[in-house]
């Protein structure tokens, strides 16, 4: 049994943070993770891809993920076909947007069935960090729709990783995404 | 009561905790109780030394950090500390290799016992920051013992094993732990540290024997005149050979204490098997989870993992060549101009005329740079594999090149 989780986000953003955090939450649970960014020469505001494995056995590919389980995308202007490319079926995509389950699927075209999970986590990010770093907003959204890692040991990393105030208001905006995550199974349109 | 306490204590201990290969690392030096490191700290150093200079800032690790000038005079640093009789460490990559390339041919010739971590990466021109294996097959011929390395975990415990081998007074090389750059050096994953009796109750430091000392001085390095030139040389050659025991015995022993060992090679899906992919590092890690695949398709082919390259564990691998048809090599650096231009591949060819061996062999070179592979490409090159049983490939394949 295995879930992988494809991130889509902006350089700044913290989607390699993220992915961390979740195969880090995974392996203190007990199961095994991996997570890796894709490489770039990194550079603020560049579309960055990461990667979460998480596992019952060791025995994981060690390779960019192209059918995933669960997309999580952090940037609203990175919503496009290519950021659905080969989730699969039944699968859950999790997005930082204004805009609704149905809507995000027009914007893809999302042709087959999965959970659409969005949260504004801009606006969270905001009124608890003050700067829109969404990554620990995103993360209760990617709990609350998928249920993936448990979310107290994943606000438990927040604060290590995060330390003293930083990690409170964190911690904070992982809870307020979570409560506030508005999620729908969206069905493949109807074949005539 | 007091029992109970330990018990949960050691499971305490035992439990993984999410680390990087390169802070695995790190906390293997910090375990081994290292003395001295020396790093140039910049570009192409690793997060390794970042992490081993945390340890000391924070007194978990007693030990000299020394910043030099450049990675020639890292390893210069490494090997003089070594040579006082210290326990000494250094990281590299890439780059920052080649250019210790003069003294890695110094440190095995004055038989220093030293460790270096290598996250392995593509070399310039054009500038590269990704991963290949060409750095260290640039270093192959250097004197040093080599090993690859597929998990966070194996790295923490090859470097611990590393000790062990390189300050073994019928040994004394310094050793290579070498992972794939960025693939590995930057993805968290489980690591089960040990804690610091324990390692050095395995790997007990044993400084250099011939050790420089005010005291009592010595010349180490001097001229050596075509009457002995030769003769020290083919020391290294024995200590190689004697080497590939003590690298056995040290895994086995490593697994009695600590209940993980890796073996020289592996074989992986090799029983009823008529084909073998050769890979390293992380290829090989992706090719166990990928080639049960493979097995669906009826295409049986194991894996071939070559943990120990330096010295070369010839008969394990002989024996594993013995029950296929064909064999795929996998290499990640180019020897341009070769017979095949695969280095490793260059290596199972006269491996196999040695032996007299029934085998095709195929050689490929891939992931150059870092050229993207995924899941469905390791599945083709299994395909490769197979289909090599019956028809002869003599010329090396650059799997995704644009032509």
């Amino acid at each position: 049994m295995r879930i992988d989780i494809r991130w889509h986000g902006r350089g700044g953003q913290g989607a390699v943070t993220a992915s961390e955090i979740v195969a880090a939450a995974a392996i203190l649970e007990g199961r095994y993770a991996l997570a890796f960014p894709e490489f770039g020469a990194e550079r603020r505001g560049a579309p960055v891809r990461a990667y979460t494995r998480i596992s019952d056995t060791p025995l994981v590919p060690r390779t960019p993920i192209t059918n995933p389980h669960i997309v999580v995308v952090l940037d609203p202007s990175l919503l496009t076909r290519e950021t659905i490319e080969g989730l699969r079926e039944g699968g859950a995509l999790i997005v930082n947007t204004r805009l609704s389950p149905g809507e995000v699927a027009k914007v893809v075209g999302l042709d087959r069935e999965a959970r659409v999970a969005v949260v504004d986590a801009v606006e969270i990010a905001m009124e608890t960090l003050g700067v829109p770093i969404v990554n620990t907003a995103i993360l209760g959204a990617l709990i609350r729709a998928t249920g993936i890692v448990g979310l107290e040991t994943t606000l438990k990393l927040v604060r290590e990783r995060f330390k003293g105030r930083l990690g409170e208001a964190n911690v904070e905006a992982v809870r307020r995404a979570y409560e506030s995550t508005h999620i729908e199974t969206i069905l493949p349109p109807q074949t005539a | 009561m007091a029992v109970a306490a330990e018990e949960r204590l050691h499971v305490e201990r035992k439990k993984p905790r999410p680390l990087s290969t390169n802070s695995a690392i790190a906390h293997a030096v910090k375990d081994l109780d290292v003395d001295v490191v020396a790093a140039y700290p910049i570009t192409p150093q690793t997060t390794v030394v970042e992490k081993i200079a945390e340890f000391i800032a924070d007194g978990e690790l007693e030990a000299e950090m020394v910043h030099v000038e450049s990675e020639h005079s890292a390893l210069s640093a490494t090997v003089a500390a070594a040579l006082t009789g210290a326990r000494a460490f250094t990281a590299t990559a890439s780059q920052g290799l080649e250019l210790m390339h003069e003294i890695l041919h110094i440190a095995s010739g004055l038989r220093t016992p030293i460790v270096m971590s290598v996250a392995m990466r593509a070399l310039s021109a054009p500038i590269s920051i990704w991963n290949d294996h060409s750095d260290v097959m640039n270093a192959r011929d250097s004197g040093w013992i080599i090993f690859f390395v597929s998990s966070a975990q194996e790295a923490y415990d090859t470097v611990i094993q590393g000790y062990r081998i390189a300050e073994d007074s019928d040994v004394l090389l310094p050793v290579m732990v070498a992972y794939d750059g960025y693939v590995m050096s930057h993805t968290m994953e489980p690591v089960v540290t040990e804690d610091r009796d324990s390692v050095l109750a395995y790997a007990p430091k044993r400084p250099f024997p011939y050790k420089l000392d005010p005291e009592k001085p010595v010349t180490l390095g001097a001229l050596a005149d075509p009457d002995w030139y030769y003769e020290i040389k083919y020391q290294i050659v024995e200590a190689m050979r004697r080497a590939l025991d003590k690298a056995r015995e040290a895994d086995e022993e490593f697994g009695k204490r600590f209940g993980r060992k890796y073996g020289l090679v592996e074989c992986y899906m090799c029983e009823g098997a008529k084909s073998l992919i050769v890979a390293a590092s992380s290829y090989a890690a992706t090719l166990k989870a990928v080639l049960p695949r493979a097995w669906e398709e009826g295409l049986k082919v194991g894996l071939l993992r070559l943990r120990l390259y330096r010295p070369f564990p010839e008969d394990l691998i002989v024996d594993a060549l013995s029950n296929v048809d064909s064999v795929l090599v996998i290499d990640r650096a180019i020897s341009y101009g070769a017979p095949y231009q695969g280095p490793l591949a260059n290596e199972f060819s006269g491996l196999i005329l040695k032996h007299g061996l029934g085998v095709n062999l195929v050689s490929v070179v891939a992931g150059i740079g870092q050229r993207r592979m995924v899941d469905d490409d390791f599945l083709k090159l299994a395909k490769l594999a197979w289909e090599a049983r019956t028809v002869r490939k003599p010329e090396t394949i650059f799997y995704g090149v644009r032509k």
